[in-house]
């Protein structure tokens, strides 16, 4: 199975966690891992226990049952405090100023006084909000807040990333500037793991998807995997081309007509030269396009099959 | 694993505590709400001890009598008469009549006297001060006294010096227990430590709340321990509380013992502030861990009231009712058992101790029984905070966070 743990680097392993309400499930033997310079990404709908599994990690919650393990050994004090972690309820203290308020946050993971300063001082430059850092929190725009919250995810250099929904609310700068950030973190060697309903920007970023429904994981791999068995698209624009043309052709599951063009969903048995051959037959084609299924399509998929009552 | 070598790693659990008591000691230190009070108690007290100066000296002059030049006793009997009604009259010479009239219009005489024959004759600018009235009548009688002697060919002089020098004599069988300036002295030390702990166990509380409603609680808590993040805001609070409470109380000390305001001795004033301290420290320490606890159970600054009122009634109850029974009776009873009870000692012992006259036995043994609660209060206050302080939403009920599984 875990064809990627074959160099020997640490992990960040959530093994079966448990989590309930009362008499809601929160999460349901959840497991994942994450490697060391590994982005992944965490997708599921509004309740399905992301945010449940990520304060888990961080300990502000305690699991009912699963273990949270960093380089196999369970996550103690000091490993929480290697964590940068952006919460889903973003939060700073409104009345204390940008500067001190980081420092502040950078001395409670352990930082010196000088290491925090100067790591401030970078970390504002780099976000851009190097010339507030004498304002009060709450005088800052929202945008420049969440900065500041990703600032105090980042400001103790941390070995390990937990980010609850770090794009929601940020301007397309700001995501490019996340987006960047993230993956720099994640090539100097951590572990990233970050939740987000943009799931185009998960599919561009991630290297590997998790999708969580009703607390448990139903599916977790690279987006290529998990399209895999999947079916594919052909997107065929021949105007000549009389209804039905295709039909009758080897492996087409379903074919639909939209703005003159065709679109045929295939397995994998299906041959696409053959296909293309047939619709030259009919004429001239303008397009003729293979597309893979979407981490929204996936992700619909895997929310919406065998829902179990 | 190119991690592992950071040099910043070293944190230990009381570090942390230190690191959020600075926080919450350096963020107040400088507010304005701090200073200004903190200025204004301390003005206060050293203003008050001025006043003392003022009321209590000899020195001042009570009233300018006016006396007309060619009157050679009067002055000196004026004196004698004032003096043996505890006024301090002063007496100015005046040409005569018409200048006494001018100098009392002016405002440079309170009175002018002159001799009329039997009378004595008194001027005034529109009515005549009852004390120097009855001085007068006095005075008028003692020079009609005077001249009788006289006429029956003795010495008014020698007669009055007779008069002067029969006194009772005064045989006290219990040394007074209870003076106005110790009392003076034990209402400050309830209104300082009343004050203190009123306004910093509501900062306290507000600051609790204020973590839960901007939900930074979330991000200190997945770095620190709740039970961190709770001694850290106590004790900085509390240091905060502290320094405050010693500045007004030495400004006070200092003032006092530089203007010689009070009788009592430098020792009882020394004693008292220090006492004063002592109560601080454990009625703040014990009331913060209560009201850290009571104020985790909300989560917005609008229902904060509805949790801390009960516990700022005990506050406020013990206060009251020390401010309003112990002037009148300083050695009551209800008082007595009361500043033995850890939930009005902080506040009634301060005061008696300054009073005076609490036996060593009932100092110790209140101080002895709210030191004993504190144990508790930190276990039942832990466990409620570290249970609520993570819940939003609603208001919590205690029952259920001292229950809720952790």
């Amino acid at each position: 199975m875990r064809a990627w743990a074959i160099v020997p680097s640490p992990r960040l392993e959530l093994d079966s966690l448990s989590k309930r309400y009362g008499d809601v499930v929160a999460l349901d033997e959840c497991s994942f891992d994450v490697g060391a310079g590994e982005l992944f990404g965490f997708v599921g709908s509004n309740g399905a226990g992301k945010t449940t599994a990520m304060r888990i990690v961080l300990g502000v919650l305690e699991a009912d049952a699963g273990h949270v393990r960093w380089d196999g050994a369970a996550i103690t004090e000091s490993t929480r405090r290697r964590i940068g972690y952006m919460p889903e309820e973003r939060g700073l203290y409104p009345r204390m100023k940008v500067g001190e308020q980081l420092v502040y946050l950078a001395r409670l993971h352990g930082l010196s006084p000088a290491a925090a300063a100067k790591s401030v001082d970078a970390w504002t430059e780099r976000l851009g909000v190097a010339a507030r850092r004498d304002d009060d929190v709450q005088k800052l725009s929202l945008g420049n807040q969440q900065r500041v919250q990703l600032a105090a995810a980042l400001i103790h250099d941390p070995e390990i990333l937990v980010l609850d929904e770090p794009f929601s609310g940020l301007d397309p700068v700001a995501v490019d500037v996340m987006s960047e950030v993230l993956r720099e973190r994640c090539d100097a060697g951590a572990p990233v793991v970050f939740s987000s309903h943009q799931l185009d920007l998960v599919e561009r970023l991630c290297d590997r998807v998790g999708i969580v429904r009703d607390g448990a994981m139903v599916a977790v791999g690279a987006v290529d995997e998990l399209r895999t068995g999947k079916t594919e698209r052909l997107i065929i624009d021949a105007p000549q081309a009389p209804d039905g043309w295709a039909d009758g052709l080897h492996g087409i599951v379903n074919s639909a007509r939209r703005n003159g063009a065709t679109m045929l969903e295939i397995d994998s048995t299906a041959d696409d030269q053959q296909v293309l051959q047939a619709a030259l037959s009919t004429g001239p084609v303008h397009r003729f396009a293979r597309e893979r299924p979407s981490l929204t399509e996936l992700f619909r998929h895997a929310v919406s099959a065998e829902q179990p009552s | 694993m190119t991690n592992a070598e950071r040099p910043h790693r070293s944190l230990d659990a009381l570090g942390v505590v230190a690191l959020v008591a600075r926080r919450e000691l350096l963020t107040r230190l400088r507010s304005k709400v701090f200073l200004i009070t903190t200025g204004i108690a301390a003005l206060l007290v050293v203003a008050a001890s001025l006043l003392a100066t003022l009321i209590s000296t000899d020195e001042g002059t009570d009233a300018t009598i006016g006396v007309p030049a060619g009157a050679p006793t009067l002055p000196d009997q004026i004196a004698a008469v004032g003096a043996s009604l505890g006024l301090n009259l002063d007496t100015e010479e005046v040409a005569g009549i018409e200048d006494g009239r001018a100098g009392v219009r002016d405002g440079d005489l309170d009175a002018f006297v002159m001799p009329d024959g039997e009378r004595l004759s008194v001027i005034v600018e529109s009515d005549l001060d009852p004390e120097l009235e009855s001085a007068f009548n006095v005075l008028a009688a003692s020079t009609v006294l005077d001249r009788e002697i006289t006429d029956l060919g003795g010495d008014p002089a020698a007669v009055n010096r007779a008069i002067s020098q029969a006194a009772v004599n005064l045989e006290t069988l219990e040394d007074p227990r209870f003076d106005v300036e110790r009392l003076i002295l034990g209402m400050i030390a309830g209104i300082l430590i009343y004050g203190s702990l009123l306004m910093h166990g509501q900062a306290l509380a507000q600051g609790v709340v204020e973590e839960k409603s901007s939900r930074v609680i979330e991000l200190l808590l997945s770095t620190i321990r709740p039970w961190q993040l709770m001694a850290g805001k106590v004790l900085g609070i509390g240091t905060l509380g502290l320094i405050q409470i010693a500045v007004i109380a030495g400004a006070g000390v200092i003032s006092a013992v530089a203007t010689d305001a009070l009788t009592i001795s430098f020792g009882s004033i020394a004693g008292t502030a220090a006492w004063l301290i002592v109560w601080y420290i454990v009625g703040f320490f014990g009331y913060a861990l209560v009201l850290a606890a009571v104020s985790a159970l909300v989560s917005r600054q609008e229902d904060i009231n509805a949790v801390l009122t009960p516990v700022l009634m005990l506050i406020i109850s013990g206060f009251v009712i020390g401010i309003s029974v112990l002037p009148s009776d300083p050695d009551s009873a209800v008082i007595r058992v009361m500043s033995l009870i850890p939930t009005f000692a902080p506040m009634l012992m301060p005061m008696r101790l300054a009073i005076g006259g609490v036996p060593a036995w009932e100092a110790l043994l209140a101080l002895g029984l709210a030191l004993a609660m504190i144990p508790l209060l930190i276990w039942v206050s832990g466990r409620v905070y570290r249970n609520a302080i993570m819940r939003t939403g609603s208001r919590m009920k205690l029952r259920d966070a001292f229950r809720a599984a952790s």
